[in-house]
């Protein structure tokens, strides 16, 4: 079977999960046919809210409907919800500490014909740094299915990034997943590749590729970048000497610095970033084309490896 | 309509004037708070918290209690008080606002002192999260109301139109929103700094009951409250004429007392206008 879209994952575990738990109710900002918010809406009409085109009310709205006890999960393209919303998520979802569940679709560079005003390659740097927040990158459509309950019965606030289509396929339908435990995906001792996100898959295909060559990359896939997993990531740095971080986010301020921030405190360890170099991107016919032409190819992971290798050795 | 007694509006005719005291001491105390937006919404708090809201100080969490938002959430001072007074924690608290172990924030936070209901400092935030909490009211069939103090200052926000929509929509009838409505912002005369009216017909036009009064006039402040509760089909919104500083005449009026703690001198010539031996 052909992997879901992210987007379409997301709408069918809550129109499913919808029905295990009345208190879930959902909102959109008038993208309800674009994060696939629909499905729930046709199943739970009097659960569902458009606001409209307007973000920072549909945030304010769950956060009031999080006082009166529900759990609303606001969904959006990831662009708005981490720019035009911040001040929202800041007082009202994070310092208000309420129980609001942001869904941030089209995250990356996934809304690739839009361009890069929907882009959106800052949103973990700005919403990581955020005290109170749980930030949550899945790696695919399993993925996401699993995670909709474990947000719903977790207290507290949170943001799950995803992708608007489909991205490599990772995870068997029954994948557990944990806040704050990352999962490691391939055994290997020549150094880690710390994957989030889409770049989970292609982190495994970059690793057969240098098994290919001889050297045994271990895969770890960080899905929860805050709180981040700092015990494995220290593990995998002592165990192997060398770490990659790959992601479908800029350089500054995502899962690289996060693990960057672990690594140069507790364990210095050859680091090399793949990711968006600190530039703005551009609109591209599909979205793998776009993901290649700013340096997250399969190619770019090996390259990467190749490199932080050369500086373990010397 | 008219059942309030003459009595009981003497009475809280006086709990406004002792809200207002105590909120100036507490700012000349601090050195630091909003005195202007204090005074100017003394009134209408009092009439909130001791004749309107249905709320239970020994119960902060009660699951049916009515909602209050302070939307102008810099009329803390104001809002501590008033809870003080109601029973929520005791009146010494207020002696301690803004030591760094006190529950009493800068501005309200719902986290560290009981009897609030929302966090609030940045503004705007009021009306949205009153429509959220309306329609969680409406799907879990309960039957509290929510109530909004806005600031006039904040309505230039894009934000609370945004709420004002989404509440219309959903024709959340049991949010009663009030606007102390003073005309002074920070920086000078909101009818200058940037211009609301016609007010009453925006708010009409988004689909709001509006009511208009005195928002220094008990009984006008009572009734309205009272009459809101009679509409049934949309939000409505209580546009209150009010006065920046009430009741303290070198505060009236001037946008420099908005956010300016009295002097000792200040402070005592304050207490005897309002009444009160320092």
């Amino acid at each position: 079977m052909a992997e879901l879209a992210q987007r379409q994952a997301l709408g069918q575990a809550l129109a499913e999960y919808g029905s295990v738990n009345p208190r879930v109710v959902v909102l959109d900002a008038d993208t309800a046919f674009s994060t696939m918010s629909i499905l729930f809406k046709e199943r739970f009409p009097d659960r569902f809210f458009n606001v409209g085109i307007s973000e920072p009310c549909m945030v304010d709205v769950a956060v009031g409907l999080a006082l009166g006890g529900l759990i609303p999960f606001a969904n959006a393209f990831a662009a708005l919800l981490s720019l035009r919303t911040l001040e929202q998520i800041r007082s009202c979802v994070c310092y208000a500490r309420t129980n609001v569940k942001l869904m941030a679709s089209y995250a990356g560079l996934s809304d690739y014909k839009d361009g890069p005003t929907h882009h959106s390659i800052t949103d973990i740097a700005l919403l990581r740094s955020l005290p109170e927040m749980t930030v949550i990158v899945p790696a695919d459509a399993n993925e996401i299915n699993q995670w909709v309950p474990v947000i719903a019965e977790y207290d507290g606030p949170v943001y799950m990034r995803l992708n608007r289509s489909a991205t490599l396929h990772v995870h068997p339908p029954e994948v557990e997943v944990q806040i704050g435990k990352g999962i490691t995906l391939r055994a290997g001792d020549d150094l880690t590749i710390i994957a989030a996100g889409s770049m989970v898959g292609r982190s495994l295909v970059a690793a057969d590729k240098l098994a290919e060559i001889g050297v045994s990359a271990r895969v770890i896939e960080i899905h929860t970048i805050k709180p981040l997993d700092k015990e494995l990531i220290i593990q995998a740095a002592a165990e192997t000497g060398a770490v990659i971080t790959t992601e479908e986010h800029s350089i500054l301020g995502g899962l690289g610095s996060a693990v960057a921030e672990v690594l140069s405190e507790h364990i210095p360890t050859p680091l090399v970033r793949v990711g968006i170099n600190d530039t703005f991107t551009r609109t591209a016919p599909d979205p793998d084309t776009l993901m290649d032409a700013y340096g997250m190819s399969v190619g770019d992971v090996v390259r990467a490896a190749e490199k932080v290798l050369e500086r373990k050795n010397v | 309509m008219g059942t309030i007694s003459e009595t009981n509006l003497k009475e809280l005719e006086s709990i406004a004037l002792q809200l207002r005291v105590e909120s100036l001491k507490m700012i000349h105390r601090r050195q630091a708070g909003h005195p202007g937006g204090s005074l100017s919404a003394a009134d209408i708090v009092t009439a909130l918290f001791f004749y309107k809201l249905r709320i239970d100080p020994s119960n902060p969490n009660w699951p049916e209690r009515d909602r209050f938002l302070l939307s102008k959430g810099h009329a803390s001072a104001l809002l501590y008080t008033a809870l003080a007074r109601r029973g929520y924690f005791p009146m010494e608290d207020l002696l301690h606002w803004g030591a760094l172990d006190c529950h009493l924030q800068g501005h309200p936070d719902r986290l560290k002192t009981p009897g609030i209901d929302m966090t609030s400092g940045i503004l705007g935030h009021g009306i949205p999260i009153g429509a959220g909490l309306a329609l969680a009211a409406r799907l879990q069939e309960k039957a509290y109301r929510v109530y909004v103090l806005l600031g006039d200052g904040e309505m230039q926000a894009g934000v609370v139109w945004e709420g004002a929509l989404t509440a219309a929509k959903y024709r959340l009838s049991k949010i009663t929103a009030i606007l102390d409505y003073n005309d002074v912002q920070l920086d000078g005369c909101v009818h200058e700094i940037m211009p609301l009216e016609p007010l009453v017909e925006k708010w009409r036009a988004f689909n709001w009951h509006v009511l208009e009064i005195n928002g220094h006039n008990m009984r006008q402040i009572v009734e309205a409250l009272d009459l809101a509760e009679e509409v049934h089909d949309r939000p409505s919104i209580i546009i209150a004429h009010t006065t920046k500083g009430k009741g303290v005449s070198y505060m009236e009026n001037l946008s420099y007392w908005h956010g300016i703690p009295p002097s000792d001198d200040q402070l005592q010539q304050a207490l005897i206008e309002l009444g009160q031996e320092a």
